[in-house]
């Protein structure tokens, strides 16, 4: 297949450009119409705007209050994912480096967690988060991202440690490295690649979720974008002049943090997904 | 004598030495499993596992979620879902559904872009990061901006070209209001699985494609018989994530069409979310959250053991 560029390749790349294209057009009228003011988007929503608008944009930075909403999703995305790697890299290379029944049922007893919906646990979630005192609180949701987190991290982890080989561990530990030291120093430096798979689908799932903030966060000061953009509709409905310059903003960090990174991400994704 | 009792002793202690040192190893070996798998198993089961035994509990009694006083109320909730709840059962009806069109939607798209992809293009990795983009743009999002799409975008487009297709009510109407959110959802996940299908085609052996060539087999044949038996665990893995993902569409399904209308494509969740949170019947939501659960492991584990089995036959 990896042959000649020849007519046929020429043609199939043109079409391939054209879908692309397709695929972009949506992208093409909410930005465009982020600019206009409302009665050009009913007038004409596919043309270009007669003068570019962005006071659409100023507008919606202060009823978002974006720079708050935008650092709660940073804070709430990193901080899960500092704690999601840490807890499961370690629990993975302890289980693996302890062969035995009780590790396996215990790999078992993580991985089958797996199949149970978010819907079916977040009723006595909201009770028990309640009693715990973690309900509308950042470092609550945090504390459930970890719980949530763990069974897919631990799981690619788990099958990332079988591969590092043992004889660079014991020859630490004949050193006199303790254990932390030797996950610390030597492990978790050689599991640098699937972390950057674990980073990259945690803060996907994290930074987009929509349900669990809506359930634990409750006061206007800790919400996160897609909690802010939603009460934004639900407060201006059909007002898409504002609407959109939302959604734009909205997107812009997690794109950007996309095509910055996006051959590890497609390469993490692809690497999460086989294994 | 007395020398033996000064060897039986000796033994002895030397014995008891011996336990300890080795009671104190396993302890140290307990401690330093507990020190590192500890944390993990304490978030998992505080989070995930006593919710769940919690919910199966209330499923079977009347709790609105704010009196103390929790009622068993045995079978109940479930017979009555069973029996009289036709909106719970619309809502299957449709996320059933919209899981077989989605699937299968989305599935053929991301394969082909795979197939298309994976020739020497020049543009290769430009359009395969137009292609996988959308899908790094959360469920709520995307559900709006596809919202303006149809509303407004959709009829401008039918406006300047006449074409039936863009003067469709779309999410006015029950049925193309369905294929709205299939749309929407084969935009986000296609790319996504695009990604693992290329990955799995860059396996293949090359060797293999050239030998059907010079045998003549058509495209179609290098397609059905060569290459899709070569990567099936791709559709394995890839049947698995959307059939899951789209069982439990949430976030794209409230924000595109919110369920209208008149409930016409409300998804399981959404109704188990009102069911609990906007409607405070706790018990009831827990009763639906199990049923849900029990599906949705059924339907998982029998399409991962069907194709798994077709792996193997092939």
């Amino acid at each position: 297949m990896r042959d000649k560029y020849d007519k046929k390749t020429l043609f199939l790349e043109i079409f391939a450009i054209l879908l692309a294209l397709l695929f972009l057009v949506p992208f093409y009228f909410v930005i465009v119409n982020s600019l206009k003011s409302f009665s050009e988007i009913l007038v004409d929503a596919a043309a270009l705007p007669n003068k570019f608008l962005f006071s659409n944009y100023v507008k919606v930075w202060d009823i978002l209050n974006f720079p708050r909403v935008f650092v709660n999703s940073l804070i709430i995305t990193v901080f899960s994912n500092i704690g999601i790697v840490i807890i499961s890299s370690m629990a993975s290379w302890k289980m693996v480096r302890t062969p035995g029944n009780f590790s396996k049922i215990l790999f078992i007893f993580f991985v089958s967690a797996m199949v149970i919906p978010f819907q079916t646990v977040m009723i006595p979630l909201v009770k028990l988060g309640g009693m715990l005192g973690i309900m509308n609180s950042i470092p609550g949701i945090i504390i459930m991202y970890f719980g949530f987190g763990v069974p897919l991290s631990l799981f690619l982890y788990h099958g990332f440690v079988k591969s590092v080989p043992v004889e660079i561990e014991e020859a630490a530990r004949i050193d006199g490295c303790s254990q932390f030291a030797v996950f610390w120093r030597i492990v978790f430096p050689l599991l640098k690649p699937i972390t950057v798979t674990v980073i990259i689908l945690n803060t996907l799932w994290i930074w987009n979720d929509y349900l669990l903030p809506l359930l634990v966060l409750q006061d206007e000061s800790i919400r996160t974008i897609p909690l802010a953009t939603s009460s934004f509709f639900a407060q201006y409905t059909k007002q898409w002049d504002m609407g959109l310059a939302a959604l734009v903003m909205g997107i812009t960090p997690i794109i950007i943090f996309f095509l910055f990174l996006q051959k590890h991400i497609i390469k993490g994704i692809a690497a999460g997904s086989i294994k | 004598m007395e020398s033996t009792v000064k060897k039986n002793s000796n033994t002895e202690n030397n014995t008891t030495i011996k336990t300890t040192k080795k009671t104190s190893k396993k302890m140290k070996k307990f401690l330093s499993y507990a020190a590192f798998v500890g944390p993990a198993l304490l978030f998992f089961i505080v989070i995930q596992i006593i919710p769940f035994f919690m919910g199966v509990y209330y499923s079977f009694t009347s709790w609105n979620g704010v009196s103390s006083a929790v009622e068993w109320i045995g079978f109940d909730n479930y017979k009555q879902i069973f029996t009289n709840d036709p909106k719970y059962y619309d809502s299957f009806e449709f996320t059933t559904k919209f899981m077989f069109a989605a699937v299968v939607i989305s599935n053929i798209i991301g394969f082909t872009f795979a197939l298309i992809l994976n020739a020497a293009l020049k543009t290769k990795n430009v359009l395969r990061t137009v292609f996988f983009l959308p899908n790094v743009i959360g469920g709520l999002l995307l559900g709006f901006i596809w919202q303006f799409i149809f509303v407004r975008g959709f009829s401008a487009v039918g406006d300047l070209t006449n074409i039936d297709f863009f003067q469709l009510p779309w999410l006015g109407d029950a049925s193309t209001a369905f294929w709205g959110i299939v749309i929407v959802f084969a935009w986000q996940i296609s790319g996504y699985m695009m990604v693992i299908y290329i990955a799995a085609l860059q396996g293949i052996d090359t060797s293999l494609i050239e030998a059907a060539k010079i045998d003549g087999a058509s495209l179609y044949q290098m397609i059905t018989k060569i290459i899709i038996p070569l990567i099936l665990p791709a559709f394995t893995i890839c049947f698995f994530l959307t059939i899951s993902m789209a069982f439990k569409i949430f976030d794209l399904n409230l924000s595109l069409t919110g369920g209208g209308p008149f409930n016409s494509t409300q998804s399981v969740a959404i109704n188990i979310y009102q069911e609990a949170f906007t409607y405070n019947n706790y018990g009831v939501g827990s009763t639906k959250a199990i049923i849900f659960f029990i599906i949705v492991a059924v339907f998982t584990t029998v399409q991962v053991m069907v194709t798994k089995r077709k792996e193997v036959e092939a």
